[in-house]
């Protein structure tokens, strides 16, 4: 893997909230990470620590206090098409526009013909298993539905790499298992790099190829990573092999959530 | 079955029409029987007298396209400006004290300066319509604007739309049920104010008609002009309902 090179490397990353009282918050501190292409890195932390200020950070939405980060060579400045989002909640879909319209949105803004774009938008909703439903708006989609949309939004601009945030936390626990597993195969067919964020260990170990986790916050970076090299059988929450790779990372993860309660007191 | 809800939908709301009517009937006929509160029948007939003569029709016109116009005008500047206001905190503290400190005046009060300003033809009325109709447009499209959720802004962004296509093709659509609503309410408004406008001074209009009226006593005369006003401000508002429930179905609702 270190022959590789990183696609995405953050370099001594820290961020520091102004808040209003002028009292300023260090969510992050020195994070360093790098991903290298084709990865699913699953980053893994209690509530609070910094996993979404990360992700802001690489998506661009967030400038770093210090650190640099970079994509593909380039340093992060802003947002841009090479960085799909995938939201946690559901109100980053466009309610005016149709499941293949929001689908569409990031071809129509990059100005592809309206021919090729519709065929791709058709394809990515095949994909997440929605073909049908092309014409419907996201007030007449179920949660699960919403979250597909917002996949395949993300993965039909073709980005080279995607950005998850607690994408499947709002669901239910069937939906989740079945989205965990379609989400697994589409990035096994679509070779495509990914961040994602999640504070389930056993959704970390089903999606992921190497899982970090972080320190409690304020001040957070990496504790430490796991590689997880288990086949598709073995990514059973009863196989042995789960288990094990549970406990490993359970027990990187057990101290860090209790000193994170205690700060809350 | 869903016709079905539909048609008895429709029906419960004729009857609360009618039953209108009908207590407006009783009330005129024997709770306050007088010659200074004409019954629904009485009013209606002298309507058709005077849609017949074209009275009506020149004085209800007269109103219409001031409030039409007026309407219009307001809404074409409150929007933009209330899209400013919304976008740009820098234009927000600029303005601020304009729609801050105006609105409280209401278009009522400014009658006599319109009249002093602009003369008593088409001027100033349609001055005081554009005054009342843009302070509501411009802070319900501000708070269109300041409510579109980040998150869709941003996932704009990491699609790859500029910032103009941001605010083309996200802030400008999420706030359209918004800017509906203002103006939905700035068209109440422009009734009121229409009237009072022409009470004051006018050479046309609903509101000249029902103080003519009053000048000679013609009661059933002012009530043919309530029952207009009624009528047209309704029939507005109802279009405009439309347009929102067109729009709004697909939008985060409001109102
Ligand atoms: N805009 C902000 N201004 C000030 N403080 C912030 C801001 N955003 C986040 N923080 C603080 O930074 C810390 C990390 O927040 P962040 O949202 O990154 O946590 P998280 O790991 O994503 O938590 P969760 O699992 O609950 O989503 C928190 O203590 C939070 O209060
Ligand atoms: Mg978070």
């Amino acid at each position: 893997m270190s022959s590789t090179p990183a696609l995405v490397e953050l370099n001594g990353v820290s961020k520091v909230y102004r808040s209003l009282q002028g009292s300023d918050y260090v969510a992050v501190r020195d994070f360093s990470l790098d991903i290298p292409a084709g990865e699913f890195f699953c980053l893994l932390g209690t509530s609070g620590c910094g996993k979404t200020t990360v992700l802001n950070m690489v998506a661009g939405f967030e400038a770093t206090s210090s650190g640099t980060i970079a994509v593909a060579g380039k340093p992060v400045t802003r947002p841009d098409a090479d960085r799909g989002v995938v939201f946690q909640g559901d109100d980053s879909l466009y309610g005016w526009l149709s499941a293949l319209g929001n689908i569409e949105f990031g071809l129509r803004m990059r100005g592809i013909a309206k021919a090729e774009r519709e065929r791709k938008a058709r394809h990515y909703l095949e994909l997440v298993g929605l073909k049908g439903q092309d014409h419907k708006h996201p007030a007449e989609l179920s949660g699960g539905m919403k979250q597909r949309i917002q996949i395949a939004r993300a993965l039909a601009n073709e980005p080279q790499m995607l950005l998850m945030d607690e994408p499947f936390a709002a669901l239910d626990a069937h939906t989740r298992a079945d989205m965990q597993r379609e989400l697994k195969r589409i990035c096994r067919e679509t070779g495509r790099t990914v961040l994602f964020i999640t504070h389930d260990i056993d959704e970390a170990i089903i999606l992921a190829d190497r899982i970090g986790v972080m320190h409690a916050g304020p001040a957070s970076k990496l504790k430490g990573t796991v590689a997880v090299t288990l086949t598709p059988e073995e990514r059973e929450r009863t196989h042995d092999k789960f288990t094990a790779v549970y406990r490993e990372v359970h027990g990187l993860i057990r101290d860090e959530v209790a000193i994170s309660l205690k700060r809350a007191h | 079955m869903k016709r079905e809800n539909r048609l008895k939908g429709v029906g419960i709301y004729l009857l609360g029409f009618a039953s209108l009517f009908a207590i407006w009937h009783v009330a005129a006929t024997w709770i306050m029987p007088s010659v200074l509160f004409p019954p629904p029948w009485q009013v209606i007939v002298k309507a058709i007298e005077l849609a017949r003569d074209g009275t009506l029709w020149e004085h209800a016109s007269a109103s219409l396209a001031r409030i039409g116009l007026g309407f219009a005008g307001g809404s074409l500047l409150g929007i933009p400006l209330g899209l400013a206001i919304g976008s740009f905190p820098v234009v927000r503290r600029l303005l601020e004290p304009y729609t801050e400190f105006l609105r409280f005046i209401p278009a009522t009060a400014l009658i006599t300066v319109a009249v002093i300003w602009f003369g008593i033809g088409e001027g100033s009325k349609i001055f005081l319509i554009i005054y009342t109709t843009i302070f509501i447009v411009i802070i319900n499209t501000a708070a269109g604007v300041a409510a579109v959720a980040p998150n869709k802004i941003r996932a704009a962004r990491a699609l790859g739309a500029g910032p103009l296509q941001v605010f083309f093709f996200v802030a400008l659509p999420a706030t359209v049920p918004y800017i509906l609503t203002g103006m939905r309410l700035a068209m109440a408004n422009s009734f009121v104010t229409i009237v009072a406008a022409e009470l004051v001074a006018a050479n046309d209009g609903l509101g000249r008609m029902i103080w003519d009226s009053r000048m000679y006593m013609l009661v059933d005369q002012i009530f043919v002009a309530l029952l207009v006003l009624g009528l047209l401000g309704f029939t507005a508002d109802r279009l405009f309902r439309w347009g929102i429930y067109a729009f709004a179905g697909r939008f985060s609702p409001v109102t």
